[in-house]
């Protein structure tokens, strides 16, 4: 008997360990090491949809080699959709001997990755580049800390908007040069779309915890942000409860999923339904519209998704608030960064190869090849930028009533409550109200009381 | 070995002193010292650093990566307010019962006891089919499963030639879509254990009773059951702990979704672990797992007493 208790324990004992190993274990580089022979590796996200930065960096490592010899760069893709990514760079970091020396840092994870101690400041390096007075302030802010250090160099920038296919608009006879001014036109628009182009999805809008922060950014805040008074979730240095513009966004989608106007579950729950977007529903003309990333037509204009022709089928327009008061529109905006893990042994060098990634020639290939809005001015107002890519103009117009996110270490977990709201409301668990309860009961266990305040 | 032989000399017939056969205790259980060792080291010592850990608020990311602090028994009082952990305890407890105890268990005798009646050549046909799923890995049998579930899939295509439409399995009924994966894949292995079995169970016992008259259901329920008890509770066991550890099947799946419809404890401890960066509470409800798979255990034992014959 104790025999078999034992292995009892034992087996699910094993599920445990995986669980248990995770713990950090801390104390920073010791003895940085930057002349002779040396190994840096950098950690960066690679899809099927997202080859871009793959292509820059393989273009970065043998100039880089060439220019600093003894320098080995070693390439370290992780091919994962976005929240694994996350997850898997996290663990990386946990461990001195797997912590990546370059790493590309979303901004919403700058804080708390500065935070939990795996981002080196790099103000002393940063000083000491020329380059950095051509970042406009806005990027530079992206990468701040808590601490007001300099965590990471922005690659670019992006807005979001409603994208839509022209020609299945003009068979549902929609306007072809369409501005939703509500919420209202945009489902009218989809209920028009269902009922005279069937076979097509209506309108996506990212809904699958899955999705990760697709969900909270290009789906959830693009309809929150444009509620009310147009703070979103956070004020000041509070986090709102009890928002009605929560419940409002909610209810969107709840329509959205309720009436059949979104892709079914199966698709829109998937992990990869970012790429399937991108990929396959866009191009094939299997979507009318969908509320995405200005980083879209990267993939159709090169690389192995090449869409030829998207400029004429595919129409844009802002996103509107709910009923069209405020701003009249609205947009959220994020960006990637390159940061130095602070477990380098080789600083100098990592930075060293985050400047020659950044230097104005390769951030005007990424941005231009991967549509981002420039955060170098040199880039930003170079010619074969501005004219690389005709949809460069209508998303960088969409700055002036673009939003951020809430910059707090607290964020990314908030965002996964986020997620959890959206999803079961889609999937008709919940009603708006009950997952919004739900949402403001996990904000306050996860920032306690005092940072909380109820929406006016 | 030598150490033993020296203290043999003892002998029988002379009373030996109490001291001396404490010592023998103490010698004769040497070799079994490197072992105990190891499983100090590598299962009591994750599972008490799992118990620490999951009395602290440790994340991903954030703060509380650098500075875990002591937290308490802090997560064990939130899970048992939180109707996410009842409802995904009561999952795992379905998916338990159904997928292993009744599914994998009740086939896999089924199974065991039909390939020994049927001819020869079906008998292997049939066996190895059902073993192909056990010898697949988890990952490429999950992945398999995926594209049969989903709805552009092999069961959507095959229903497909009888007219009936397309259902979302993966979707409308996660929870059975992932019993009936977790049945396909396991059965294999309780089949083996009872085939083995069924084969030590003596002909002459079945002759005699059926000379005495008793039916098939009767031979099988009263002589060949009770004589394979041990092997049952056994099976019972490996097959329920292993069931209780499945992740990658229902995370390839389902990814325990729509919302938390097929969240078994294991995915949930890993959502909150490394979605919701709470590597701690991640920990706590692992540890529960543990506890729910030695009350298990422990009513196996008890019910089926194997050790008494």
């Amino acid at each position: 008997m104790r025999v078999r208790t034992g292995l009892a324990l034992g087996t699910v004992g094993a599920l445990v360990v995986t669980l248990a190993a995770c713990s950090s274990d801390d104390g920073g580089s010791k003895g940085a090491q930057d002349t002779g022979t040396r190994t840096i590796t950098v950690a960066y996200q690679k899809t099927s949809a997202f080859h871009q930065l793959d292509d820059l960096l393989q273009k970065v490592k043998p100039e880089f080699e060439k220019a600093n010899p003894g320098v080995t760069v070693k390439l370290e893709p992780i091919e994962a959709e976005e929240d694994q990514y996350y997850t898997k760079l996290a663990l990386m970091n946990g461990s001195k001997s797997t912590a990546p020396d370059v790493i590309y840092e979303d901004t919403f994870q700058v804080m708390s990755d500065a935070a939990a101690g795996y981002l080196l400041p790099i103000d002393d390096y940063v000083k000491k580049w020329s380059d950095w007075d051509q970042f406009q302030d806005a990027a530079k802010q992206a990468g701040l800390g808590v601490d007001g250090k300099t965590y990471g160099v922005s690659m670019g920038t992006d807005t979001r908007g409603i994208y839509f296919n022209k020609q299945i608009f003009a068979k549902a006879g929609l306007p072809t040069d369409w501005q939703p001014k509500s919420w209202e036109d945009i489902l009218a628009a989809a209920r028009t779309v269902k009922a005279k182009v069937p076979g097509v999805i209506p309108l996506n809008i990212y809904a699958g915890k899955a999705g990760g922060e697709q969900t909270t950014m290009q789906g959830f805040e693009m309809l929150d942000y444009g509620t009310g008074d147009g703070k979103g979730l956070h004020d000041g240095d509070k986090w709102l409860t009890g928002s009605q513009g929560f419940v409002d966004s909610l209810n969107f989608y709840k329509t959205v999923y309720g009436e059949k106007l979104g892709p079914s579950l199966d698709v829109a729950l998937d992990a990869s339904v970012g790429s399937k977007v991108s990929t396959e529903l866009f191009p094939k003309g299997k979507l009318a519209m969908g509320i995405d990333g200005s980083w879209q037509p990267g993939g159709w204009i090169a690389g192995d998704n090449k869409w030829p022709g998207w400029e004429k089928t595919m129409g844009y327009a802002a996103m509107p608030t709910q009923d069209g008061g405020g701003a009249g529109t609205t947009s959220m905006s994020g960006g990637w960064l390159l940061s130095v893990g602070a477990h380098t042994q080789h600083p100098q060098t990592a930075f060293d190869f985050v400047s020659t990634a950044l230097n104005k020639d390769n951030s005007l290939t990424y941005d231009t090849t991967n549509s981002q809005i420039a955060v170098r001015k040199d880039v930003a107002a170079d010619p074969e930028y501005l004219s690389y890519n005709p949809s460069f103009k209508f998303f960088s117009g969409l700055v002036a009533t673009t939003h951020f996110r809430p910059a707090t270490p607290d964020y990314s977990q908030i965002s996964s409550n986020i997620q959890v709201a959206v999803e079961s409301v889609a999937t008709g668990q919940a009603s708006p109200e009950d997952a919004a309860k739900k949402y403001d009961e996990e904000l306050e266990k996860i920032v306690g009381k005092d940072a909380v305040s109820a929406a006016g | 070995m030598a150490t033993e032989t020296l203290v043999a000399p003892t002998g029988r017939g002379q009373r030996p002193r109490p001291g001396s056969r404490r010592l023998r205790a103490l010698t004769r259980s040497t070799p079994l010292v490197p072992a105990v060792v190891l499983l100090g080291v590598f299962l009591l010592g994750p599972i008490l650093w799992a118990l620490y850990g999951s009395m602290t608020n440790t994340g991903l990311t954030g703060y509380r990566a650098a500075k875990p602090e002591f937290v308490g028994l802090d997560n064990y009082t939130a899970l048992l307010s939180d109707g996410d952990f009842w409802k995904s305890a009561w999952l795992t407890v379905v998916f338990v019962f159904l997928s292993a105890v009744v599914g994998q268990n009740v086939l896999g005798m089924a199974l065991a006891v039909m390939l020994r009646i049927a001819p020869k050549p079906l008998a292997s046909v049939v066996s190895t089919l059902v073993v192909v799923a056990w010898v697949m890995p988890e990952i490429v049998a999950a992945f398999a499963l995926y594209a049969f579930f989903s709805t552009d899939g092999t069961l959507n295509a095959f229903l497909g030639w009888f007219g009936l439409g397309k259902t979302t399995w993966l979707i409308t009924f996660p929870l059975l879509s992932v019993i009936l994966a977790n049945i396909w894949r396991g059965t294999a292995f309780s089949m083996m254990v009872y085939r083995a079995a069924l084969s030590e169970v003596p002909a002459e016992v079945d002759e005699a009773a059926q000379i005495d008259g008793a039916a098939g259901w009767q031979r099988f329920s009263r002589i060949t059951l009770p004589m394979i008890r041990r092997s049952i509770s056994t099976n019972l066991m490996l097959t329920t702990l292993q069931t209780l550890a499945v992740f990658t099947l229902i995370w390839v799946m389902t990814g325990g979704g729509p919302g938390t419809q097929s969240s078994t404890l294991p995915v949930l401890a890993y959502q909150e672990a490394f979605k919701f960066s709470q590597v701690g509470y991640g920990t706590a409800i692992a540890t529960v797992t543990i506890l729910v798979g030695a009350v298990f255990s422990v009513i196996y034992i008890k019910v089926l007493k194997p050790e008494v014959d």
